[in-house]
């Protein structure tokens, strides 16, 4: 892993979620649909990258069980912008060498007659790089 | 009322009914709808992160193009309205984003979010008006209709200024002009799993679920959604009431389906 210092700078311009804003009320994670399939709740990926433990959170899957329904971004109290951050933390594994989660060559396995280009566009989009 | 039009890829293929009542509705209505040519996927989601750049230039390129025709965009599948609101929201505030576009893009005259983004459930609400509406109808829908908006046209509502991101209401009302009764499910506004039905069915199929359940207790026959994708989850990974395009209503309404 990269320089962590680094990494989070890199994290913090591509979310642009101020961290140190929030106050820990766990709202989004209250608000996260997603939340029970995750290792990390949106609430831990704030704390955990204001606090610099973000490779915990770089070799965990809970960023790909993120639906980016922006829930928690509505809701936050403070601004801080869960859902910017969990992507910004899902692109900086994809945009490592292996870090896709789906393959182009995936996606026949998995699709039917009646699933809309929406989703399979959509998904290349959220898990390859 | 002349404006551009964004059907967008879905609505080409699994989501026809949606584009071609659109269309018929429009014309009984006396909008002017004109497809935009050359019109380029969008990008089907909208990255968050500050530095995709290539992922949002197709929605640039529509916008642009929109904005050297009528000025207006007008969009109707969900997916699509996020992306190219949220892209023309990127170009008008984010001088790093719109400097990198405008530089590979090099248009003649630099594009900065002149566009207006407007979505067809907007454009009856704001221009048609709903009561004008109800006096075209000439079958009305007699059903309990439960809207389902989803996150993609209310999310996030600094941007896409939609409607009360809680307590949304533009669906309701056009239950109400076209005859019906509309179903108010607390779950309206949740996610239903949107892309992961491709990399975890069975996550798509537990959101779904909670959703068309609130429906189903609250008293609906029918679900109403603009989004391809959601209707997919709600009948795919649930199924048990029937989930249709507000649009296929609008026609039925208007007489004009089929």
């Amino acid at each position: 892993m990269n320089d962590i210092k680094k990494t989070t700078e890199q994290l913090a311009f591509m979310s642009g979620a101020v961290t140190s804003r929030c106050m820990g009320c766990g709202k989004c994670t209250a608000s996260c649909p997603a939340f029970d399939r995750m290792e990390y709740h949106p609430h831990q990926f704030v704390y955990m990258v204001e606090t610099g433990r973000i490779d915990k959170l770089l070799a965990s899957k809970s960023a790909f069980s993120c639906l980016t329904c922006f829930a928690c971004v509505e809701r936050c109290p403070r601004m801080v912008e869960p859902a910017r951050l969990i992507e910004a933390v899902r692109l900086a594994v994809e945009r490592q060498q292996g870090g896709n989660r789906l393959l182009p060559d995936d996606v026949p396995c998995v699709i039917d007659d009646d699933m809309p280009q929406q989703a399979v566009v959509a998904a290349l989009r959220k898990f390859t790089k | 009322m002349k404006y551009d039009y964004y059907p967008g890829c879905t609505l080409k293929t699994k989501a026809k009914e949606l584009d071609r009542c659109l269309r018929a509705s429009a014309e009984a209505l006396g909008i002017q709808l004109e497809e935009l040519p050359e019109w380029q996927c969008c990008g089907g989601v909208y990255t968050t992160a500050r530095d995709e750049i290539a992922t949002k230039l197709s929605a640039v390129r529509a916008l642009s193009a929109a904005r050297d025709s009528t000025g207006t965009l007008v969009t109707v599948c969900a997916g699509c309205h996020n992306v190219l609101k949220r892209v023309n929201d990127d170009v008008k505030n984010d001088d790093y984003f719109n400097q990198r576009v405008n530089n590979y893009l090099l248009p003649e005259k630099p594009y900065l979010g002149e566009t207006r983004v407007v979505h067809f459930l907007e454009l009856l609400r704001d221009e048609v008006g709903f009561d004008e509406i109800k006096k075209r109808v000439v079958n009305p829908i007699g059903k309990k209709i439960a809207p389902y908006y989803g996150c993609l046209l209310l999310r996030p509502s600094s941007v896409m200024a939609f409607d009360d991101p809680e307590n949304p209401t533009v669906l309701e009302k056009f239950v109400e002009c076209i005859g019906g009764t509309p179903v108010v499910s607390p779950m309206r506004n949740e996610c239903c799993g949107a892309y992961t039905t491709v990399s975890d069915p069975s996550a798509a199929a537990e959101y779904s679920g909670k959703i068309v359940d609130s429906c189903v207790k609250n008293g609906a026959n029918l679900i109403i959604t603009a989004c391809p994708l959601c209707q997919y989850n709600l009948v795919k990974r649930d199924g048990r009431l029937p989930v249709v395009y507000f649009t296929e209503l609008l026609a039925e309404a208007l007489g004009v389906k089929e």
